[in-house]
């Protein structure tokens, strides 16, 4: 079912779709960032994919093991065809930002505010690009490779102190 | 308060918007969450939805350990119904090694997560009623979970932090008097059900509470990124178990409840529909279920038995490597995704090949609901906030990871 989303993608963006894959029945395709909201309304709107609900956005950070250095991940859900297909949209560590999906699906907002307070990869257009699962003033994004897990950052703010 | 009142000497009162800050700890607040709030009057003008105070990174974590030794760290994701979190991340490991659980191990983990889905719900339920007032219809929820936690307890040995499923199998068998346990506490379960239902579903004050109110539309819902008994309730049928079936849920015959109104009541009505069905599931399972191993017969994933262990190099060898190395899972990324108490739970899971997982990404149904519920509470009162915040059963240790 999905293999004709994958077929329908490449014939559509052929210059976007950088590499497909099927892997333990995952259909996969890594696209190019430069027309990615395109991508992703062309894969919403089109009667015969309707890929209506968002299901997860996060990153992959492969630190000094591939470059470019980030890789953003969708996966996207079709509700009334029922069938699934994964975006990977590789991105580099000096330029570590990708448009914002949030005016294509709503239910974006906080998986991106998540994937930047984490990883600090940006989301351009998004509405209120802000920390989400850490505090205001926290340093560095925990989950890249390179911040180590041990690192410790106390909250010292005062009470009454504008943080 | 001062200098509002101030400010409005002469004129009118209730057209001063207030600013209000509800939480992180309060006692209408399940989880620790904070809501700011700009009320007019009694409206609940605008909300700003504050989440991250259970962070506790469970990515990073996750990164840090061998692949098994995450169990414990999926149980208290979602800690009202842990063995639900196990068999997802379980299957999810299953699929990267492109092996099958054995047919006992799956109807084992079927029959402990429907269990689990009824202790789930009878939690939410009970704590709506209780918090609009309903606190004999709160007792006898808890009474159910009770004797769901008793029972998965002879199963697993522990109350709330399982860690029953292991990569490729089971950390035990069922007991052998699992099926008569089950009969015994099944027609307490069914008389404790009933009693809620005549408690709640014709009571003034908790239809007034819940009916048309935290309403969201299917089209919303689903661009929001909804799932779970929150999406049916506005009448889309998407349920994992039935779309994409999993284990042996192809197997079983029961219904998907849906909802028409998308609100509070429709989400009650659905959560208990839903414990009908899962009753119904856990009977054909029982009925079906035959004698056989447990775990897959894979030296390099399953733990050897102690004998082995203690009586021969071949199985001192191979515990020690799967301690100490982790299972090795071979390069690859895998989704995989299974129907929890709350919706849709997704593990996207990444591996170099090593003993750790490179990446333990999980998709909490509750992230997509409280990115959302702004919209379900704006334009209502302020007591509505309660009913609305209890139905959509936001868990902390799921939503903050």
């Amino acid at each position: 079912m999905s293999k004709k989303a994958l077929e329908r993608l490449t014939a559509k963006f052929a210059d976007q779709v950088l590499a497909t894959h099927d892997a333990h029945g995952d259909e996969t395709a890594v696209i190019k960032r430069d027309r990615l909201l395109d991508v992703l309304r062309f894969l919403r709107d089109e009667t015969d994919l309707a890929f209506d609900m968002p299901i997860d956005l996060t990153v992959v950070d492969w630190y000094r093991k591939r470059e470019p250095r980030f890789e953003v991940v969708y996966h996207l859900y079709s509700v009334t065809l029922k069938h699934r297909l994964r975006l990977k949209v590789p991105v580099d560590e000096d330029d570590a930002r990708v448009p914002s999906s949030y005016p294509i699906w709503p239910g974006f907002d906080w998986y991106e505010r998540e994937a930047y307070d984490l990883y600090g990869v940006a989301f351009d257009g998004h509405p209120n690009l802000k920390r989400i699962l850490m505090w205001e003033g926290f340093e560095g994004h925990p989950l890249r490779k390179d911040y180590p897990i041990n690192k410790r950052q106390p909250i010292t703010t005062l009470l009454g102190e504008k943080s | 308060m001062a200098e509002i009142l101030l400010e409005t000497e002469g004129g009118d009162l209730d057209s001063v918007p207030m600013n209000v800050q509800m939480g992180p700890s309060h006692p209408a607040m399940h989880g620790t969450i904070k809501m700011r709030l700009r009320l007019d009057g009694e409206i609940v003008a605008r909300t700003d939805v504050e989440v991250g105070y259970l962070h506790r990174g469970f990515e990073k974590s996750c990164e840090n350990v061998t692949w098994t030794q995450v169990m414990p760290y999926t149980d208290r994701l979602n800690y009202v119904s842990p063995l639900c979190n196990n068999v997802g991340y379980c299957m999810a490991v299953e699929k990267l090694l492109g092996i099958r659980a054995t047919d006992r191990c799956e109807y084992i983990r079927m029959i402990m997560a429907e269990t689990s889905r009824i202790g789930d719900h009878m939690t939410c339920v009970g704590a709506s009623a209780m918090e609009l007032g309903g606190f004999t219809a709160f007792l006898y929820a808890i009474e159910v979970r009770e004797e769901i936690w008793r029972v998965i307890e002879t199963v697993t040995g522990a109350r709330l932090t399982h860690s029953y499923c292991r990569i490729g199998g089971l950390k035990d068998d069922l007991p052998p008097d699992f099926g008569a346990s089950w009969r015994s506490i099944r027609k307490k379960i069914r008389t404790l059900i009933d009693d809620i239902h005549a408690l709640l579903d014709k009571n003034r004050i908790f239809l007034d509470r819940m009916i048309d109110v935290g309403v969201i539309s299917a089209d919303r819902a689903v661009s929001y990124g909804f799932t779970g008994p929150c999406l049916r309730s506005t009448g889309v049928d998407y349920d994992v178990r039935k779309a994409a079936p999993y284990m042996k849920y192809d197997r079983m015959e029961f219904e998907v409840p849906i909802g028409s109104r998308g609100d509070n009541y429709d989400r009650y009505l659905v959560r208990m529909e839903e414990i009908e069905q899962s009753l119904r599931i856990i009977d054909q399972c029982l009925a079906q279920i035959e004698p056989g191993p447990i775990n897959v017969d894979d030296g390099r994933l399953v733990l050897p038995e102690k004998d082995d262990v203690y009586g021969s190099i071949e199985g001192t060898i191979a515990h020690f490597k799967i301690i100490m190395e982790g299972i090795r899972v071979p390069p690859g990324e895998v989704y995989s995704y299974t129907e929890a108490g709350n919706g849709e739970l997704g593990f996207y899971l990444v591996s170099t090949g090593e003993g750790r997982p490179y990446k333990c990404r999980v998709r909490p149904p509750c992230w997509s609901f409280m990115q959302a519920l702004h919209e379900m509470l704006e334009g209502y009162q302020v007591a509505d906030i309660v009913p609305t915040f209890g139905s959509v059963n936001m868990i902390g240790g799921e939503c903050d990871r």
